[in-house]
C-alpha cells in the first residue's frame, strides 16, 4: 500500500481559475493523475495543493481549423480519444499510433496528452520507493540527494523523457499554447525541452498547457512511430522513433523531400536525428533509405543507464527499431 | 471536520452516496476503507496491475491513481454494482464461474471492469484479440489468460446471440 502525502485538492472551472491557483506556494497541476500519483505516493514531492483540471471541461476536444491549417487538441483529452479520433487516424496515423499504445487502456482513459507533454522525466534510480531510494544512500539530484547514479560525478540530471507522443508531436512540428499569469504564449514543442532532468521543460512557473496545435500536412507523406518495450503494454518504452517523411507524390515509390526522425527515452529531450540529407531524393521504398536512416539513428543516439537493460543493447534496437519502422511504412503502401 | 476532509458526492453502483474523506485519498482508499466495497483490489496502488480497475461515468480507470475528488458528481461502478441489471450475477460472472476464469481470483475484479466496457461499447459478441487488448492492462500473475480471454468471449456471445442461433 502506497500512501499519498497529504495536499489539498481544488478544482478550478476555468484556465483564469487555474492559473490563479496555481500561484499558490507548493501547488501543483493535476491532469489524469497517471504520472503525477505514482511519483507522489514514492515521496518525490509533498505539494501543499494539487490543481485539478477535472472540471476545466473548456480543454477537451479536437478540432480541425482549415483557416488556421492547424488541427487542435486541447491538452485536456485523453488519449484514447485522441488514438480513435478520426482526423488524428486519417492525417496523423503515428499520432494515432503513439496515443494508442502508451501504457494500458484504462491509463489512455485516464492521461490527457497535455499532462503526456508534460511529463515528468523518468530514470531507474528516481522512480523508486523513498526505502528504495534510502537503500542507495539517499537518492540523487533529481530526488532528495545529490549525487548522480547513472553519470558517476555527473552534476546534470540525465532522466529520460519517455512519453510516447512527444517524439512524434515533435517529428510533425506540433506547437503549445501555454497560458500562465502573464497571458497565453504559443511555443514550439521542438523548444519545449531542454537537457536537464530536473527541469526538463521551458514553463514558466505557473503556466499550464492549454492546446497542441498540429499543423495539416501540406504534402504527401508517411509517418510512423515505433517502439521497444519489455511487454506489448503497460511498460514504459525502453527505446522509441518517431517517423515521418515527406513525398511528392501519394506512394511509397515517391520521392522524398524531408525526413524529420526523432528518438526518444535518451535524455530529458527527445533527440532529433539529424544528416539525413543522403535519403532526400530518394524513393522511400529504396532500401538505401532504412539503412540510412537507421545508421544514422544508432550514430546519433546514445543510450545512458537510466531506464533498464544495458546501454549498447538498446543503442543497437534504436538501429533495429528504426528500420523495422521504416519497412513498416514501406509494406503497408 | 478538518480543511483536510472535504465531502464527496457521487454515485456509486447506482445509489447515491456522501461521504467525507480526505483530500489526498483516492477513489481505491474511499471505496475500500470508507464504504466498505472490497471488491476493487489494491494491489501494485500504482498503475501497473489494473486490480483496482472500476468504471467512473462507463470508462474503466485506475481507481488506486484518481482522486477521490475526481468522482465528485460522477457515477462510480465497482464489481459489486456489476450484476444489478442482470438479477445479481452478470454474464461475464456466470462465464468466468463456468470457464474457471477466476483462478486465484485477485485480478478478476478488474478484468470484469474492462470486460464489461468492451462488450457494451462494441455492442456484439467480441473476437479474442480484441479481449487480448481491452484487457491489456490486467495482470492476472496466475497468467492463465486463455481461460480468461475465453470466458470473456463466451459471455460476450450470451448477450448477443448471433442471428438464428438461440
Amino acid at each position: 500500500m502506497l500512501r499519498l502525502p497529504p495536499f489539498r485538492v481544488v478544482s478550478p472551472d476555468t484556465v483564469e481559475g487555474v492559473v490563479a491557483a496555481l500561484q499558490q506556494p507548493g501547488a501543483r497541476l493535476i491532469a489524469g493523475g497517471t504520472d503525477i500519483l505514482p511519483n507522489l505516493k514514492h515521496w518525490l514531492d509533498r505539494p501543499e495543493v494539487l490543481v485539478s483540471i477535472n472540471r476545466l471541461t473548456a480543454l477537451r476536444g479536437i478540432v480541425r481549423d482549415d483557416n488556421a491549417g492547424v488541427l487542435r487538441i486541447g491538452a485536456g483529452t485523453t488519449l484514447t480519444q485522441i488514438a480513435e479520433h478520426p482526423d488524428v487516424q486519417q492525417l496523423f496515423p503515428s499520432l494515432a499510433q503513439s496515443a494508442g499504445c502508451v501504457a494500458s487502456p484504462s491509463i489512455r482513459n485516464m492521461g490527457t496528452i497535455g499532462g503526456n507533454l508534460n511529463l515528468d522525466t523518468r530514470c531507474r534510480y528516481v522512480n523508486q520507493t523513498e526505502f528504495w531510494r534510502g537503500a542507495i544512500g539517499g537518492g540523487c539530484i533529481k530526488s532528495e540527494g545529490n549525487v548522480c547514479h547513472v553519470v558517476p560525478k555527473g552534476r546534470n540530471c540525465v532522466a529520460a523523457m519517455s512519453s510516447d507522443n512527444v517524439p512524434v508531436l515533435m517529428s510533425l512540428q506540433a506547437v503549445i499554447v501555454q497560458a500562465g499569469p502573464e497571458g497565453t504564449r504559443t511555443v514550439p514543442l521542438c523548444d519545449y525541452y531542454h537537457a536537464d532532468g530536473t527541469r526538463h521543460t521551458h514553463a514558466k512557473p505557473g503556466e499550464i498547457t492549454t492546446e497542441v496545435q498540429v499543423p495539416l500536412p501540406t504534402s504527401a507523406r508517411r509517418t510512423h512511430y515505433v517502439k521497444w518495450c519489455v511487454r506489448k503494454s503497460i511498460d514504459f518504452p525502453l527505446v522509441s522513433v518517431a517517423l515521418r517523411f515527406d513525398l511528392d507524390k501519394d506512394d511509397v515509390s515517391a520521392t522524398i523531400s524531408a525526413a524529420h526522425v526523432v528518438a526518444g527515452v535518451l535524455g530529458a529531450r527527445p533527440r532529433q536525428v539529424r544528416k539525413l540529407d543522403a535519403i532526400l531524393g530518394l524513393a522511400l521504398n529504396d532500401p538505401k533509405v532504412a539503412q540510412i536512416v537507421s545508421e544514422a539513428a544508432f550514430k546519433q543516439c546514445k543510450p545512458l543507464a537510466n531506464v533498464p537493460y544495458e546501454t549498447a543493447y538498446r543503442r543497437r534496437m534504436i538501429r533495429v527499431y528504426t528500420r523495422r519502422g521504416i519497412e513498416a511504412m514501406v509494406n503497408a503502401g | 471536520m478538518s480543511e483536510a476532509a472535504f465531502l464527496l458526492s457521487t454515485t456509486v453502483n447506482g445509489e447515491p452516496v456522501t461521504v467525507a474523506a480526505p483530500h489526498h485519498w483516492t477513489l481505491l482508499e474511499v471505496l475500500r476503507y470508507k464504504l466498505d466495497l472490497i471488491g476493487s483490489k489494491q494491489g501494485c496502488d500504482k498503475g501497473d496491475c489494473g486490480a483496482c480497475t472500476v468504471q467512473l461515468d462507463g470508462e474503466p480507470v485506475l481507481a488506486c491513481l484518481t482522486l477521490a475528488a475526481h468522482a465528485q458528481g460522477r457515477e462510480v461502478t465497482t464489481v459489486e454494482g456489476l450484476g444489478h441489471c442482470h438479477g445479481g450475477c452478470h454474464p461475464l460472472q456466470d462465464a468466468f464461474d463456468r470457464w474457471t476464469a477466476a483462478q486465484c481470483g485477485f485480478c478478476t475484479p478488474g478484468i470484469l471492469m474492462s470486460a464489461e466496457a468492451l462488450i457494451r461499447k462494441r455492442g456484439r459478441a467480441v473476437e479474442h484479440t480484441e479481449v487480448a487488448e481491452a484487457l491489456a492492462g490486467n495482470l492476472c500473475r496466475c497468467t492463465g489468460y486463455t481461460k480468461i480471454l475465453d470466458a470473456v468471449v463466451d459471455a460476450s456471445q450470451q448477450m448477443h446471440p448471433a442471428p438464428g442461433k438461440e
